[in-house]
């Protein structure tokens, strides 16, 4: 620990919800709701200000010094290994630390009225703290395994939340996708940890960061003609997809939707989702070293942008839309932070972290009122019923079309025109930016139309629903308008603390890029003309996409979308269906596996191993045994007969004439000699020898020489078979052996 | 007497007090036998506190003349390996004993079940702690036959077979290990001229390659038995289905660990040459194990083989952590084993709770059970969450630290890709997620829509089976939040081991042709801590093998 780190009690900010969580696990069954809720909002809002304190008021002195730091104590060190379970705050884990207890304290209070029926309140909450603890201790961990802890953490809660209502069993599958396929990423993120252990020699970010030079190991070749940066960058980039659901691990993100809706506004779309944006902005050192690595992030990133905008066309449920829009708001951000535009990934994470919040949060309000129901085919006509909800949404909605002023507009304009401008990929990769950008483009085109698709759907025109669900139409309770007015006043103007310092040439108005700049780098410069230029573009574009959606669904289900739909049906089937990527999946992978491991269980382990090595060994002895008792049966006759039939062939065997085992031959030409005597030595007893060398059955040559000569006609494969006669106890043995003139004739 | 004495001999003071007992006072023996187990854990707080962590060598000693005429010595001793073995074990004796499922549903012969069970944790500790290789074979069959005893008459229907094909599979090994015994006996009498079963002084016995490697053989066949390491794995799911849930809970948590601690202890610091040339074949065993036991575990229906298979794959990976013999891996495969014992027992326990609830083990039995018991659920929740490897409690630790120290170990100093082996054996991550969910979706998540879950027998833990599983998950959580107290404890000696062997190959490789003779150092286990506590994995590869 050097000096000039600066000493916090940060550990106060994960701390607190996660005590929060303890005593609601142990007590929290007994108790009211209201202390539940007291406790729990206590702990995450206390959390709120110790962090907020720390960032706005600790962290501006030393934020160029590497920020705040706690030890808590060393949790494992071992030969060369040494890890602390610590906590480091700098610009960019203190931002995020300011989003996570600022919408989650939002949340809870949220929760507090959409909860207030269900049973299983406390346990709820307990999670929900649990989520928010694990959430602080992956953002604010000083190194890669404690940011593990972490990254895990929000997984279990993640997978706890989904399956909330584990009674059902599609919510118990939901759950359980989603820890699966987040531990795909997870092994990724190992192997990555592994990685940059060996070639750096510490797991502490600082550390990391400040070894990450262009001339260090991390840029000499490692694997495949590609760096160590290389390969870190992109196994903690599969981490990375499946923790923010990008091609080919999102799968699990519309899944997860079976959660309350408060979780899918905490966890699924303003916190745990971007975790993996976060950790490439932390890792940013390693990433910049690797133009390939971040090439990669950033086309996975744009092009998971426009599929998952694609399939948002299509869907049908409130939640599934926000769920897809989802997936391609994080593309979004991969897309910022792949184009070394780190600041920009940050900044859309910030301002969608609200604005989405919302979204979610409105939607809960609208299925509120809906009895439960998400189906957008039965809304419409809520703009008047359900005015407050209606009117965040609004704001919401124009936020992440990026209509101007509205912050998404800002974010969403920072990548995209980063995109175009970013330097970072050379020549060999020139292509990228721009591709990158194009498709970011298309994707925020398909936004403006999904998103307004919705829009209409569910506010404008007359009511769908039927009469019965219509008489419980209500706006929510004021604990949960109260977080969504909150939620809407930062989607709208939250975006005001990062206006690009191009626009007006006022670099000192991005207070955002400005104080990321300390943890992440400076944000990408790009020139006035170009960024009004895109301003433009994009204005023009969501101004288009709203337009479509328009004349599609302005008031219900225009004549345009009935036609198209009619006119296209496989293709929207196709894209309701999601493209059928689950199905792929199970088909491809994950019942393959299973059909693999019960064939090894059934053939391998049960058979091979356990009936055939195991068994086999067993049933050796166990027939050793059986044969051995047969001679100790105590029966004399038996043992008489034993006695004879080894007599005999004692006699049989001492009597019959010895030869060698192979017979000896020497080939010159087309002549050959034969010699059958046994190892050299002369027959002592007067043997008769009898050679038949041309396969006649007669002998050519008989006599008591035990070796013989014959010349052949004609080259070719012969046999040579020499009989041995006893006289004295007319026994026989008899020994062949095949040649092949030919092939010796060649050889010389 | 020493303290190590004291706790090798309570539990059979204990056992010998319940014979005394007339037989139908069947609350007597329990209270014995729990309170046997719990003074012999206090004692062995007593061995925390006297150990000193800054010490390689072995601390403690206990050594009487037992029979002078050939050498045997009552010889016990500590080090950092043995000592948090030591400890788990008497630490899980009372949490087993305390669970009123640990003699499972033939409640019957409670008074012999106690003696049982004393006797078996005389047997583990003294093996743990003995330094005299006949004390040692005397430990290790001695908690042989208790274990024969548990599992064949406490068991379920086929109690028979799986304890006879238990027995029969552990004495195979355990019987070439003691020829391999008697040898080093007679070899060491031969360069010395003395009589002695001493381990210290035996592990200084430096052989030629070839009776190295088949001493390595039959010790390792004992051990690998032991663990088990595919392919001789296939007694385990029997003896773990058949076992009543004291006899799995202990099987699975200390004397599986027999094996990897025979390894670690015996076969790699004596016979160092064969232990380089056997380490490829080893750690390939260890690695097909892993993934093999990840895959059989995924498509059990009864939750007890499910669970013994994943013990195959947990235990892989402390092989895996073992043959790398780099200080990160090798503390990793400690903690392993620590962590396995918490977790697999936990998991046995809770087992063994709801087929004592539901009567069965069938996964499809199951289902929603959430919903009638929380606590319990809640509790298993943890400990399975411990067994996949979470971050924040035990398994974690332990894996995180082999697969990094296998990952980094230097490629071709005793295997050629240890990077390849990491990342296979790191797939296990996944799987054991996959595995361990499954089953705990199927029992606690779900519709509740199986009448029998409904039943009001079905009672969520109550009374005592509330401290047991309070015992598992504290010490799962601590373990994994404050590791360093153990891994400090165990860093001097694994690092004394390490270096020894590199040391006795380095000789080896400098003296190829010499007949068997003395290392002219104390042996590796003993050495002094003269090696940076780094001299692991980033240390120079050893030289290969002749």
């Amino acid at each position: 620990m050097n000096a000039s780190e600066t000493l916090f009690n940060l550990r106060l900010i994960p701390l607190l919800p996660f005590l929060g969580a303890a005593v609601l696990i142990l007590f929290g069954r007994r108790w009211k709701r209201e202390a539940v809720l007291t406790v729990a909002a206590a702990a995450i809002g206390g959390s709120a200000l110790v962090a907020f304190d720390a960032f706005f008021t600790r962290l501006p002195a030393v934020a160029e010094e590497g920020g705040l730091r706690d030890v808590v104590w060393t949790w494992m060190s071992t030969g060369n290994l040494s890890v602390d379970l610590a906590f480091r705050m700098d610009a960019l884990s203190g931002l995020l630390c300011l989003i996570i207890t600022f919408i989650g304290f939002l949340i809870h209070l949220y929760s507090a009225g959409y909860m207030e029926h269900d049973p299983d309140y406390p346990r709820f909450f307990a999670y929900l703290n649990l989520f928010c603890g694990s959430m602080l201790v992956l953002v604010l961990g000083d190194s890669m395994p404690v940011m593990f802890v972490g990254w895990e953490g929000v997984g279990l809660c993640s997978y706890l939340l989904i399956g909330f209502w584990y009674h059902e069993t599609p919510n118990a599958d939901a759950g359980k996708k989603a820890f699966i396929t987040n531990r795909i990423g997870d092994f990724g993120f190992l192997i990555g940890i592994f990685l940059t252990f060996q070639a750096t020699g510490t797991l502490r970010f600082s550390e990391i960061t400040s070894f990450a030079t262009a001339g260090s190991v991390l840029t000499a070749p490692a694997w495949l003609g590609m760096s160590n940066a290389f390969w870190i960058g992109t196994f903690l980039f599969i981490g990375a997809a499946g923790k923010s659901a990008q091609i080919p691990l999102y799968v699990w993100l519309p899944d997860a939707m079976a959660g309350p809706t408060p979780v899918s506004a905490l966890i699924h779309a303003a916190t745990m989702v971007t975790a993996g944006v976060y950790m490439v902005a932390r890792m940013h050192a390693v990433y910049v070293l690797s133009p390939a690595a971040l090439a990669i992030v950033a086309l996975v990133g744009a092009a998971t942008a426009l599929f998952a905008a694609v399939i948002g066309f299509a869907q049908n449920d409130f939640k599934k839309v926000l769920a897809y829009s989802t997936v391609s708001q994080l593309g979004f951000m991969f897309a910022g932070v792949g184009t070394a535009n780190f600041a920009s990934g940050v900044f859309h994470l910030y301002t969608h972290a609200f604005f989405k919040a919302g979204l979610f949060l409105c939607a809960g309000s609208i299925m509120h009122a809906m009895s439960g129901s998400g189906d957008i085919r039965k809304m419409g006509g809520l703009r008047k019923l359900t005015p407050w909800t209606h009117g965040v949404f609004l704001v919401c909605w124009l936020a992440i079309c990026g209509v101007p002023v509205f912050s998404g507009f800002f974010s969403k304009d920072a990548i995209v025109a980063g995109a175009f401008a970013t330097g970072i990929f050379g020549d060999d990769l020139s292509w990228v930016g721009p591709t990158v950008g194009v498709l970011l483009l298309l994707a925020a085109l398909g936004t403006a139309f999904y998103m307004s698709r919705l829009y209409f759907l569910v506010f404008s025109g007359p009511t769908r629903a039927d009469a019965q669900t219509q008489h419980h139409i209500h706006e929510s309770p004021p604990s949960m308008v109260g977080p969504l007015v909150v939620l809407a006043v930062g989607a709208g103007l939250g975006g005001l603390v990062g206006v690009p310092g191009g626009l007006f040439g006022h670099p000192e108005w991005n207070l955002l890029g400005h104080t990321l700049e300390t943890a992440v780098g400076p944000e990408l410069d790009v020139p006035h003309n170009t960024e009004l230029l895109f301003m433009a573009v994009s204005t023009v574009l969501a101004l288009i996409g709203i337009g479509l959606a328009y004349t599609f669904y302005g008031g219900g289900y225009r004549a345009p979308a009935q036609k198209f739909a009619a006119a296209f049906p496989g293709f929207v089937q196709l894209v309701r269906d999601k493209f059928r990527v689950d199905e792929l999946y199970g088909a491809v992978i994950i019942r393959p596996l299973r059909k693999f491991a019960l064939a090894l269980f059934r053939v391998v382990d049960r058979v091979l191993i356990d009936q055939i090595l195991v068994g086999g060994v067993a049933a050796l002895v166990d027939v050793l045994g059986r044969v051995s008792r047969a001679f100790q049966a105590g029966d004399a006759q038996r043992y008489m007969a034993a006695f004879a039939i080894g007599a005999a062939a004692l006699v049989f065997f001492a009597t019959r004439p010895t030869v060698p085992s192979t017979l000896k031959v020497e080939v010159s030409g087309t002549t050959v000699s034969v010699d059958a005597s046994r190892a050299g030595r002369a027959s002592p007893r007067g043997l008769t020898y009898a050679f038949d060398f041309d396969d006649d059955g007669r002998p050519e040559v008989v006599g008591l020489k035990s070796d013989a000569r014959y010349t052949y006609d004609q080259a070719g494969e012969h046999t040579i078979r020499v009989t041995v006669t006893d006289p004295r106890w007319h026994t026989q043995s008899k020994i062949k052996r095949k040649i092949d003139l030919s092939a010796a004739g060649e050889r010389k | 007497m020493g303290i190590l004495a004291w706790i090798t001999l309570l539990p059979l003071a204990g056992a010998l007090l319940t014979m005394l007992v007339p037989r139908e006072e069947e609350a007597i023996h329990r209270g014995i036998g729990l309170g046997t187990t719990i003074v012999t854990f206090l004692a062995s707080l007593f061995i925390l506190g006297d150990f000193d962590p800054a010490k390689s060598g072995f601390q403690l000693e206990v050594d009487k003349v037992w029979v002078e005429s050939l050498g045997i010595h009552f010889h016990l001793g500590i080090d950092g390996i043995s000592l948090w073995l030591v400890m788990l074990t008497t630490f899980l004796m009372p949490v087993t004993l305390l669970s009123p499922q640990a003699i499972g549903t033939r409640n019957i012969r409670v008074r012999e079940f106690v003696i049982a069970m004393l006797a078996l944790e005389a047997g583990m500790v003294g093996a743990f702690l003995a330094l005299d290789l006949f004390v040692f074979y005397v430990f290790w069959e001695l908690m042989l036959i208790p274990m024969y005893f548990i599992i064949g008459i406490w068991g379920g229907e086929r109690r028979l077979y799986a304890s006879i094909k238990f027995v029969i599979y552990t004495l195979i090994g355990s019987l070439l290990m003691l020829v391999a015994i008697l040898y080093l006996y007679a070899q060491y009498h031969a360069a010395t001229g003395t009589f002695s079963f001493d381990y210290v002084a035996l592990s200084r016995l430096t052989l030629p390659y070839d009776p190295q490697l088949l001493c390595f053989l039959a010790f390792g066949l004992a051990f690998a038995t032991k663990i088990p390491l595919f392919p001789l794995h296939t007694w385990l799911p029997d003896a773990h289905v058949e076992a009543p849930t004291g006899g799995s809970v202990i099987l699975a948590g200390v004397m599986l660990k027999f094996g990897t601690y025979g390894f670690l202890r015996f076969a790699l610091p004596m016979f160092p040459l064969a232990t380089q040339a056997m380490a490829p074949v080893v750690t390939a065993l260890a690695v097909i194990g892993i993934v093999f036991g990840a895959l059989m575990a995924y498509v059990q229906n009864d939750a007890k083989k499910l669970v013994a298979y994943s013990s195959v794959s947990h235990l892989g990976f402390v092989v895996l952590g073992i043959m790398t013999l780099g200080q990160v891996a090798v503390q990793g495969a400690i903690y392993q084993m620590l962590a396995h014992g918490i977790s697999t027992g936990g998991l046995f326990l809770g087992v063994g709770l709801l087929y004592d609830r539901r009567h069965t083990r069938k996964l499809d039995d199951f289902g929603g059970l959430w919903k009638k018991i929380p606590i319990f659920s809640a509790c298993f929740l943890v400990i399975v969450l411990a067994s996949v490897g979470l971050p924040g409690l035990c398994g974690f630790v332990g894996e995180f630290l082999i697969l990094i120290g296998t990952f980094n170990a230097p490629a071709g100093a005793l295997f050629s890709s240890p990077k390849l082996l990491a990342i296979i054996s790191a797939s296990a991550v996944i799987l054991a997620a996959m595995y361990l969910l499954t089953m705990y979706q199927k029992i606690f998540f779900g519709p509740l829509d199986n009448p029998a879950n409904k039943d009001p027998h079905v009672r969520d833990i109550h009374g005592r089976e509330r401290w047991v599983f309070g015992f598992v998950i504290v010490a799962a959580l601590v373990m994994g939040i404050y590791p360093q107290p153990i891994l400090a404890r165990s860093e001097k000696s694994v690092a004394a081991l390490i270096s020894g062997f590199q040391e006795r190959l380095a000789d080896a490789a400098s003296n190829p042709d010499a007949p068997a003779h003395l290392f002219p150092n104390p042996s590796a286990g003993a050495a002094p801590s003269a090696a940076p506590a780094n001299a692991g994995n980033s240390g120079k590869p050893g030289p290969t093998a002749p």
